[in-house]
């Protein structure tokens, strides 16, 4: 033992935190900032606990019991599942076919001229032309683009569809953009520099190496498109949206339960397919 | 499944670098693998594309079965979509929407309203980060011995949050907390709450455990010990999650007000009803700016957090 060297260590640890005048400052900054957010959404919680609301609240929950349980409306229940579950698929299924060229187009690794130096001015151009264009269909949210396909070709699950279709294309290029350009780029610019092509490079170097990403992210977009697909349904496009619209309006809390019980089957369900394919895919 | 893979030696040409996702490669996913031991390992041709005994064929037929049942059933009207007619239906409405609505005092509600979307998707994340840590912690086992009895029970609750979608959620909060921006804030706190409290639970549960266990063993208690060894090693993924899951709340946000819950949906809503396009086009541009504005600040943000 080393006498001038040894430290000794303090019976018991500090009782308060030595950090704690930094860390309450901090907290108070955030108030100070958080403060003109809390005004501007009329955030009231005391409003929540006022007798009449109260009333409404307590009201409306207690006839969430029983969830409604008729045969007719199950089987409506299920017939607007299929509908909105349908519905979803489909507009994954476009969305995949828009995304996928475009995923291919812009993808930085997949450049030739940029394996000695810098990209081309054509091929860089056209790659932050592809960009943009995926910018634009995914910052229209899906409601929006409903609500305007409403309009020219009326009521019905088309118009959900295509909103579906349009926004998740965007979303789906970007993230696969980011997906295929953040894994090593080794083994595709070696088939590239050996005389393979774009298309070859991608199947046999980037595809099998990102397949369990792509495909865990395409899964959970697509529990993300059947909650957009309720969601269309609230403007008209059909399915357990607007099922559950029809319900909310007149305050028949058993049906709205008995949507919410499937709304969380559904989204289990997604969960199970992307886990098993996931450990699957490994 | 790569030791199976493996076993079948070098002369059984390259190792596969990894299934094929669209052919899904029936032999990965079957892990199906002959054990030969012989000094000249026979070739091995690779696994076939479809095959009855592998689980990964049944899965891409039973994909393919659901896209076409899907297209099959909806009765989609594609004839009507793509007629001339709807092509001019669809180029006078998108004519109407210029020349957009510029007027100062018309600014200012968008402007206005603006704001409010902004403010109800940053607090309403706030809420939900503040949410899903709470929940995030019976949620997740947060050492080996730990008996972990809410874990399940919390995971169901998390999963009851966010399987119900934002808008839902807003047209229940508009019963109790009435019209106006306050239930869309809630909304946004509920749903996001249930997506953030998982990835929180997943991030704590996958924090390397070393600085906790050394903690624990000189008797610190269980909140300290998160507070000081597990939560500062996995803030800047909490961040990060919570910067993400803010960008997607602009989106919600700005179509919250559709059922009522304010922002710029409802501005959106009421004019579109009344077939304003100019100003329709005003709302829908500031829409865009706002989800670009917010993509690209949450982009700094996060590049700056993971440096």
């Amino acid at each position: 033992m080393n006498a001038t060297l040894a430290v000794r260590a303090p019976d018991r640890a500090p009782d308060r935190d030595p950090a704690w005048q930094g860390r309450l400052g901090l907290i108070l900054v955030v108030g100070v900032l958080l403060w003109p957010l809390f005004v501007a959404t009329e955030f009231k919680p005391w409003v929540l606990l006022d007798d009449r609301s109260r009333q409404v609240t307590a009201g409306f929950l207690a006839s969430f019991l029983p969830p409604a349980h008729t045969p007719d409306f199950l089987w409506l229940v299920a017939q607007q599942a299929w509908r909105t579950v349908a519905m979803a698929t489909a507009g994954m299924t476009l969305a995949l076919l828009a995304a996928v060229p475009l995923t291919l187009l812009s993808t930085r690794v997949l450049s030739i001229s940029a394996l000695s130096g810098r990209m081309a001015a054509g091929p860089f151009w056209l790659r932050q032309a592809v960009r943009a264009a995926l910018v634009v269909l995914r910052s229209v949210p899906e409601l929006v683009w409903a609500l305007i396909f409403v309009r020219v070709v009326g009521l019905g699950p088309t118009a959900g569809v295509l909103a579906i279709a349009l926004t998740y294309a965007g979303m789906l290029g970007k993230v696969y953009g980011e997906i295929l350009e953040s894994g090593e780029a080794h083994a595709t610019q070696a088939l590239l520099r050996n005389g393979s092509s774009r298309l070859q490079a991608f199947l046999f170097g980037l595809l099998p190496q990102n397949a369990a990403e792509l495909t865990s992210y395409t899964v959970y977009r697509w529990e993300c498109a059947i909650r957009s697909s309720v969601v269309l349904g609230f403007v008209g496009a059909g399915g357990l949206g607007q099922l559950m619209d029809g319900s909310m309006k007149m305050f028949n809390g058993a049906e709205v339960m008995t949507m919410l019980l499937v709304f969380m089957a559904l989204v289990a369900l997604a969960d199970r397919v992307s886990a098993g394919l996931r450990r699957a895919l490994g | 499944m790569s030791d199976r893979e493996r076993s079948s030696g070098p002369s059984a040409g390259p190792p596969q670098a990894g299934p094929h996702p669209l052919g899904g490669s029936p032999g990965v996913l079957a892990g199906r693998g002959a054990h030969s031991h012989a000094a000249n390992l026979p070739y091995r041709l690779p696994p076939p594309l479809l095959d009855l005994r592998s689980k990964g064929s049944w899965f891409i037929a039973a994909v393919l079965a659901l896209v076409i049942a899907s297209f099959w059933s909806l009765d989609l009207q594609w004839a009507q979509f793509l007629s001339l007619d709807a092509m001019h239906s669809m180029g006078r409405f998108i004519g109407e929407f210029f020349p957009p609505e510029v007027q100062p005092d018309f600014l200012q509600r968008v402007a206005v309203a603006t704001w409010e979307t902004l403010a109800m998707s940053a607090l309403g994340t706030t809420i939900a980060a503040v949410i899903g840590l709470v929940l995030a912690l019976p949620a997740s086992r947060l050492q080996t011995t730990d008996p972990a009895w809410a874990r399940l029970p919390t995971r169901w609750l998390l999963n009851a949050l966010r399987s119900v979608p934002e808008l839902v959620w807003a047209s229940l909060m508009l019963i109790s907390a009435g019209l106006g921006p306050f239930a869309g804030t809630l909304a946004l706190a509920a749903h996001t709450g249930g997506v953030l409290g998982r990835l929180f639970a997943e991030a704590i549960e996958n924090a390397p455990p070393g600085p906790a266990a050394a903690l624990r063993t000189q008797g610190v208690a269980s909140m300290p010990v998160f507070l000081y060894a597990t939560l500062p090693q996995v803030l800047p993924q909490l961040m990060s999650y919570t910067l993400y899951r803010w960008e997607n709340n602009i989106r919600a946000a700005a179509v919250l007000g559709v059922v009522g819950a304010g922002g710029l949906g409802q501005l959106l809503a009421f004019h579109m009803g009344l077939f304003h396009m100019g100003k329709t086009a005003t709302v829908l541009g500031a829409m865009i700016g706002l989800v670009v504005l917010v993509d690209a600040l949450s982009y700094a943000a996060r590049r700056w957090l993971t440096r």
